[in-house]
């Protein structure tokens, strides 16, 4: 048995998906390699390298790999699964992109957004917007999955030291090609690994009021900002920030949703959280039936006081 | 340019699902179904284009129980040209949906395939990216936005952390996000023109695809429930049971 996972990284260090991906790939069992694409990613493979039980780290160095672009990572891939008996991916966009079609031109059905490995073959994944679990085997002769983050516990960063190894990568793509990237800037932790999150909904009114309410209150606990679809769609907040089944899915200690009645597509994004905060002044309002404390105050009240009540 | 545009018959978005007591699947007897809401924004997009004159004719194809012939007719109503529908009652993975749309676009020769970034049942987000990659075209997948000139296709991509523009030749397979458009309602006289309009019958078969699933489904079981939360009076109760009872701050 060889497990390949592709990581994840922003070409100076890797993502906490990666190790949570790898955390996956030891619960397949077998050998584990790490593939790092992109131009530049030395530092990043050598960072990979260091993991535990990390056997050798691939590196494929091309521009054309620099943006993710689907064929890029796909022409990368294909050449080296022959070796493998697992090809794993956190379910980021990047994975969701790539990962399909990297399966189809194996002829193998993907296993997305895997949430516990319970053999080598055997998987539980969530349907229906997180509403259910369905636990599948393959039949494939090999598994080629996306593993949600969130689920699994990072592996150790340091310990290892697998050698690292250049593998081929395209020179271009000659069929997709990149224009442009445009970053949310963001000085706060990352939607998707941060420890606190504090939401917004529909009720902020205004992107002006989102931003007066929410983020103080996100920067004085140091958490990250997140919103409902509602909020995002009326341009209170970027799409990025989005949490739910179409958006980001995160699974923070504590997590704040403010003015967020709780649809189920949202509920679907943050319903793992340890601790689910709900301040809505809809007593009425679903998120209460799955909030462990509920406020129920209007937030123009409650947001000032609850800052004022973390100062002391 | 001719546009192909897959549509899924799934339960609709609002209605909350129950296991089966089995753990067989989920009870979607009597249950509402819908057009998947990603595939309502291909389809109205589509219908866009159309009306900008870069699209000549919208096919909508549609893979599923013989009742998937309604999907297509709120497709068709919305302003698709016409429909085909490939009749089966057996599960069929994004795999198997994506070489039966590999045989459509070969008998079709669409210039692009517009369809959902996926399908709020199976959650697998899958099939557009395994279509082009079976056709060996271009994707671009979780559009947000799409312009077509002449031969290529720019699309902006909702990724993690921002947005990202590719350029892509046609003919390519661009899958849609929630934020492309906002859906129109079919008028009346619209859905009563739609049932005039010819909706093609298929079998799997017609194609040679072999649908056979590769994933067996062991069991469908409910998520954990949470246990009942407390509500409290006041921000300061709040924060003092952040701190004391649950530790997390």
């Amino acid at each position: 048995m060889a497990v390949l996972v592709v990581a994840d990284h922003d070409r100076s260090a890797l993502r906490d998906t990666t190790h949570k991906t790898i955390a996956a790939a030891q619960a397949i069992g077998g050998e584990i390699d790490v593939l790092v694409v992109g131009s530049g990613v030395q530092a990043v493979a050598e960072e990979a390298a260091k993991i535990p039980g990390v056997r050798k780290v691939l590196k494929a160095e091309s521009e054309a790999l620099d943006h993710a672009v689907a064929e890029a990572i796909a022409a990368t891939v294909l050449p080296l699964a022959a070796n493998y008996d697992a090809i794993l991916s956190p379910a980021t966009t990047t994975g969701k992109n790539a990962f399909p079609r990297i399966a189809a031109l194996l002829d193998v059905m993907q296993v997305s957004d895997v949430i516990e490995v319970i053999d080598a073959k055997t998987f539980v994944r969530p349907i229906y917007a997180g509403n259910a679990l369905e636990t599948v085997t393959t039949t494939d002769a090999k598994v080629v999955a996306t593993i949600r983050p969130t689920t699994f516990k990072a592996v150790a960063a340091e310990g290892g030291s697998a050698t690292i190894e250049s593998v081929d990568a395209p020179a271009a793509s000659v069929t997709a090609s990149f224009v442009a990237d445009e970053v949310t800037k963001s000085e706060r932790p990352e939607l998707g690994a941060a420890k606190i999150v504090v939401s917004g909904g529909r009720a902020m009114g205004s992107a002006e009021e989102f931003q007066r309410v929410i983020e103080p209150l996100a920067d004085k606990l140091g958490a990250a900002v997140g919103a409902s679809r509602a909020a995002v769609d009326a341009g209170y907040a970027p799409n990025d920030y989005q949490v739910g089944q179409t958006g980001k899915v995160v699974a923070p200690a504590l997590y704040i949703a403010v003015g967020i009645s709780g649809a189920i597509q949202h509920l679907a994004g943050m319903k793992d959280s340890k601790v689910i905060v709900a301040i809505n002044k809809d007593a009425d309002a679903p998120i209460f039936q799955i909030a462990d404390y509920g406020l129920v105050q209007d937030y123009k009240t409650a947001v000032p006081e609850l800052m004022a009540a973390l100062e002391k | 340019m001719k546009v192909l545009v897959p549509v899924k018959r799934v339960i609709d978005y609002n209605v909350k699902v129950r296991v089966k007591p089995d753990q067989s699947g989920v009870d979607l007897a009597n249950i509402k179904m819908s057009m998947n809401p990603f595939d309502e924004i291909a389809t109205e997009e589509a219908v866009r284009l159309k009306e900008k004159g870069i699209v000549s004719e919208i096919v909508v194809v549609s893979i599923g129980p013989q009742q998937a012939q309604e999907t297509i007719r709120t497709a068709l109503a919305m302003g698709a040209d016409r429909g085909i529908v490939i009749v089966t009652d057996e599960r069929v993975e994004p795999l198997a949906v994506a070489k039966l749309l590999k045989a459509v676009v070969e008998a079709e020769q669409p210039g692009l395939v517009l369809m959902g970034k996926q399908a709020i049942d199976d959650d697998n987000n899958a099939t557009g990216q395994m279509l082009a990659a079976l056709l060996g075209w271009p994707q671009a997948t979780f559009a947000s936005k799409l312009e077509i000139a002449g031969d290529v296709a720019t699309v902006t991509r909702e990724v993690d952390g921002g947005l990202q523009t590719l350029s892509a030749k046609l003919p390519a397979v661009v899958t849609v996000d929630l934020r492309l458009n906002e859906p129109r309602y079919a008028s009346l006289p619209n859905i009563m023109k739609a049932k005039k309009k010819p909706i093609e019958p298929k079998t799997p078969a017609d194609y040679g695809v072999d649908i056979t699933p590769r994933l067996t489904v062991v069991k469908v079981a409910e998520p954990p429930k949470r246990s009942g939360g407390i509500k409290v009076a006041s921000a300061d109760e709040l924060v003092a049971k952040l701190k004391t009872e649950a530790g997390v701050i």
